[in-house]
């Protein structure tokens, strides 16, 4: 602990990527091989269960540091951090512990068991012990959700330079189902076990956009485009008659999407598919709000199955014949995606059982050819109408590669919808922006049952302002708080700004009646007054009419 | 009902009686300063009393203006109303400001710190019936190390630096902070560079107290010099092409804010040493008790919480909004624009 705790103060007291990686290197080199896995599991978000839950946690700590519940909180909501409020609040203490990382993260997991009481002193015994570092890590470890500035790309990147293992074969090995309570760092990292990879998909390889004109990206016949879907990007894999389905998230999701089960014994072993879970109601292609009816449900009514059926939309093979096929040329690969079409196709009409080719929820994501970058651009026009959100464009020989990578793949978004709305709430940020205002709530007006106009909320936003504007906006929010409600506060109706978003669809859930996809600020109109900002009629205006 | 010894106006905090104002934020004829930063002392009264030892600083920093200095503890008859500074501990010359009227006391704090910087006159607790007390950092988040210990880490940090041929860069503000860490950097490590705002306000109060010999950086200052060597500079200068030239650098900043990480991030400083010049809330809470003061009110900072933490400890506690704190907040870091070297 004390070596794990000592190398998150050093990623803690540094802004520079190089020096992150020396020390998560040096750590590498130095750890015991337990502490190693663990390392990497908790770099990676795979946290052993929460074994105590956060009002417990937070009561206590209260508790301890002998301070009004009511205090903690408003604490916490400054400091933005749970654990970092923990360590804060409980009075210092300077002893440090020789258990290992490996140690105290099995103890949390057997604490989960225990009585409130042995929870209770288990917290006690070592917030009062630890000092603000260890203290810091070990809750945080208890809490979850340890985003200390390392992503997962540089801890790999850390953990290639000390093994030595290639960078992108390590991508690989991390990913997946594995538990680091039973796995060894031989078994992880250094040893090629076949049998392992049986549900293991491979690192995605992800976009920027596009810099500039598209035009720039030379001759049109070097590339392919796509329309840029707006759902879940997902891998599918068909491996020893198994389906695995994962999200970009590393989140295995095979159970949420229980229609892919089709696939087995029709698309062949030894196949992973890269492509989008669209939401497909009606025999058209949904919006994203539709397929939000069916993301963190974790039981699936055949009731919601047939109200927002879902589709893969696949757009790239990795894997053939069990074949890692990755380095082929893109236009290698479509052509190996387009005969498996053809074959599914085939195979559906072949078989004497009632499955119609449109039962089987795969679609192929077209590819299409331009002669002029003018008519690539007239396409992309066509994005919503096409409910996409733009197009994709794909060098024709590129190679499938690890993580976000600039050249070969570019996503080029339709522009976004805009409308003018007036900040009514802020709430303190978390991480980095913690202490500052830089969460929103914007409104726009509507005529009430008195003819009135009032304000009514419809979306919330918390990016797109410079750290300058923030801090600006921030002065402001603190001296024209309106009301407190906890984190929130009411602001006085006083500035508008110009919201951006991809999407837009009329929505139960909100209390505008309309969902937005993806707000965020364009522009602080200082040159407009509240009562220059849009109505909700205007707002209603940009849903696309079909809907 | 009568009128309070001390009012809270639009002008600031107002003794009708002496007709006086204590730190005004607009300007008026009789001004009693508590120190020297810009969010207590500003431009435009017609006449100021402080400390001695803020005479200069205010002297530097608003030009010509009519002031008169006074001792610790030295009272003064304004209308029958007895005036007095203590010590506040905060910077060099910063007081509290006592106010007397029938056996009637009110202390009002400025900014203070309980623990003794070296520099400045140490703070002492005045007994009163109504404390005005700042709580820039009024909440059980905040705690303090002991001085000595951060300026040993200081010290540490840059000598490892220097093995690493790095230019150390470390933010304070240029009055106070600044003085503070200058006092007890170790020059046996090596020099110390100055940025423009801190050099001057520095040679103003060299006659004071005894500084280091520091070096300021101008046009002609080779990135070369500066290597191993530490540059005491103003937040504001962070992220300026003046700091960019001096590559490699490494960055810190030494502020009671340090405190919170994510403070640190966002300023995209390398190191965050926990260093104020303001009462974290252990010394709030012990300089209130001191004071025996039944009425507190609480000014800038976590006013709200503060007071009512205060309250459910039994006194009578409430908060009145000032224009205090700019100086210390992030906004009017970033809203002041970097000195010219």
């Amino acid at each position: 602990m004390k070596n794990f705790a000592l190398l998150i103060k050093t990623l803690d007291s540094t802004n520079k990527t190089t020096v992150k990686v020396q020390a998560l290197t040096d750590y590498f080199l130095k750890a015991n091989d337990e502490d190693k896995v663990w390392t990497i599991a908790v770099l990676s978000h795979r946290r052993p269960p929460r074994p105590v839950n956060t009002t417990l946690l937070r009561t206590w700590a209260s508790e301890s540091a002998n301070i009004p519940l009511w205090l903690f909180e408003e604490s916490y909501h400054i400091v933005g951090d749970l654990a970092e409020t923990i360590a804060l609040v409980i009075p210092a203490a300077d002893q440090s512990s020789d258990k290992s990382l490996t140690t105290f993260l099995q103890e949390m997991i057997a604490l989960k068991k225990k009585t409130d009481e042995d929870k209770k002193a288990y917290l006690y015994k070592n917030w009062e012990m630890l000092n603000y570092y260890e203290r810091f890590v070990f809750t945080k470890l208890i809490t979850g959700g340890f985003r200390i500035g390392v992503s997962q790309k540089l801890m790999t990147r850390a953990l290639a330079k000390a093994t030595e293992i290639d960078e992108d074969i390590l991508a690989y090995k991390l990913m997946g189902n594995w538990d680091p309570n039973t796995i060894s760092f031989q078994q992880l990292v250094l040893e090629e076990n076949e049998s392992d990879y049986l549900s293991k998909p491979y690192p995605f390889y992800l976009a920027y956009a596009i810099e500039g004109e598209a035009a720039d990206l030379g001759d049109i016949n070097d590339w392919f485009a796509e329309h840029k879907w707006d759902g879940i990007r997902s891998q599918v894999i068909l491996r020893n008659d198994d389906l695995f389905v994962w999200s970009r998230g590393e989140e295995l999701v095979t159970d949420k999407y229980p229609e892919f089960e089709k696939f087995v014994g029709i698309i062949p072993n030894g196949t992973v598919i890269d492509g989008e879970i669209l939401p497909f109601p009606n025999e058209t292609i949904g919006t994203f709000n539709d397929l939000q009816t069916r993301i963190g449900r974790k039981n699936v009514t055949p009731a919601l199955l047939k109200k927002v059926p879902v589709i893969l939309k696949a757009y790239d093979i990795l894997e053939w014949e069990g074949e890692d096929i990755r380095k082929s040329p893109f236009i290698e690969r479509r052509e190996i995606l387009e005969k498996l079409f053809k074959d599914v196709a085939e195979d559906s009409r072949s078989e004497a059982t009632e499955r119609s080719r449109n039962d089987i929820p795969l679609h192929q994501s077209e590819t299409m050819h331009f002669n002029s970058w003018d008519e690539l651009a007239q396409e992309r026009d066509r994005a919503r109408e096409m409910h996409s959100e733009g197009l994709m464009l794909k060098r024709k020989d590129s190679p499938y590669l690890v993580g976000r990578k600039k050249g070969d793949w570019w996503k080029w978004k339709v522009d976004p919808l805009t409308i003018d709305a007036v900040l009514t709430y802020a709430m303190r940020g978390h991480g980095r922006r913690s202490n500052l205002f830089t969460d929103y709530t914007f409104a726009l007006w509507k005529d009430n049952e008195e003819g009135e106009k009032e304000l009514v909320t419809f979306a919330k936003a918390y990016s797109g302002l410079t750290d300058a504007e923030f801090r600006k906006l921030d002065a402001w929010i603190k001296k024209n708080t309106l009301e407190r409600f906890g984190p929130v506060r009411s602001v006085t109706p006083h500035h508008v700004f110009e919201i951006a978003f991809e999407g837009i669809a009329l929505s139960k859930r909100h209390k505008s009646g309309i969902a937005t996809r993806f707000p965020r600020m364009l522009r602080w109109r200082k040159d407009k007054n509240i009562h220059e900002a849009n109505t909700l009629e205007d707002l209603k205006g940009l849903i696309p009419s079909h809907e | 009902m009568k009128t309070p010894l001390l009012q809270f106006t639009s002008n600031g905090i107002y003794c009708k009686k002496a007709q006086v104002y204590l730190d005004p934020w607009k300007p008026v004829d009789h001004a009693i300063i508590s120190h020297g930063h810009a969010d207590h002392s500003r431009y435009g009264h017609k006449k100021y009393i402080t400390h001695h030892r803020n005479v200069p600083i205010i002297l530097h920093r608003l030009g010509e203006i009519n002031v008169t200095g006074k001792e610790w503890g030295e009272t003064f008859i304004i209308n029958n109303v007895t005036f007095s500074l203590h010590p506040a501990g905060h910077i060099i010359g910063s007081s509290q400001i006592r106010v007397e009227h029938k056996g009637e006391v009110w202390v009002f704090t400025g900014d203070y710190k309980t623990e003794n910087d070296g520099i400045s006159t140490p703070y002492e607790p005045i007994k009163c019936d109504t404390f005005i007390t700042e709580c820039t950092f009024g909440l059980p988040a905040f705690k303090w190390t002991p001085q000595a210990e951060v300026l040993e880490n200081i010290n540490n940090w840059w000598a490892e630096n220097k093995a690493e041929g790095k230019t150390s860069i470390l933010f304070g503000y240029s009055l106070g902070k600044a003085q503070r860490l200058l006092k007890y950097l170790n020059t046996d490590i090596g020099e110390i560079y100055t940025h423009g705002a801190i050099e001057n306000m520095t040679e103003v109060l060299r006659p004071l107290v005894d500084f280091p010999k520091t070096t300021l950086i101008t046009k002609e200052t080779k990135k070369e010099q500066l290597l191993g060597n530490i540059v005491l500079a103003p937040p504001s200068a962070h992220g300026s092409t003046w700091i960019r030239k001096m590559v490699p650098y490494v960055t810190a900043s030494a502020s009671g804010w340090m405190t919170f990480r994510g403070a640190r991030r966002r300023r995209a400083i390398d190191k965050g040493f926990v260093l104020s010049d303001h009462c974290d809330w252990t010394g709030l809470l012990q300089s209130i008790e001191a004071t025996g003061a039944e009425k507190v009110i609480c000014t800038h900072g976590y006013a709200d919480i503060f007071s009512k933490y205060l309250r459910e400890q039994g006194y009578d506690a409430r908060t009145e909004a000032t224009q205090y704190g700019e100086e210390e907040t992030e906004t009017a870091l970033a809203s002041k624009s970097t000195a010219a070297v």
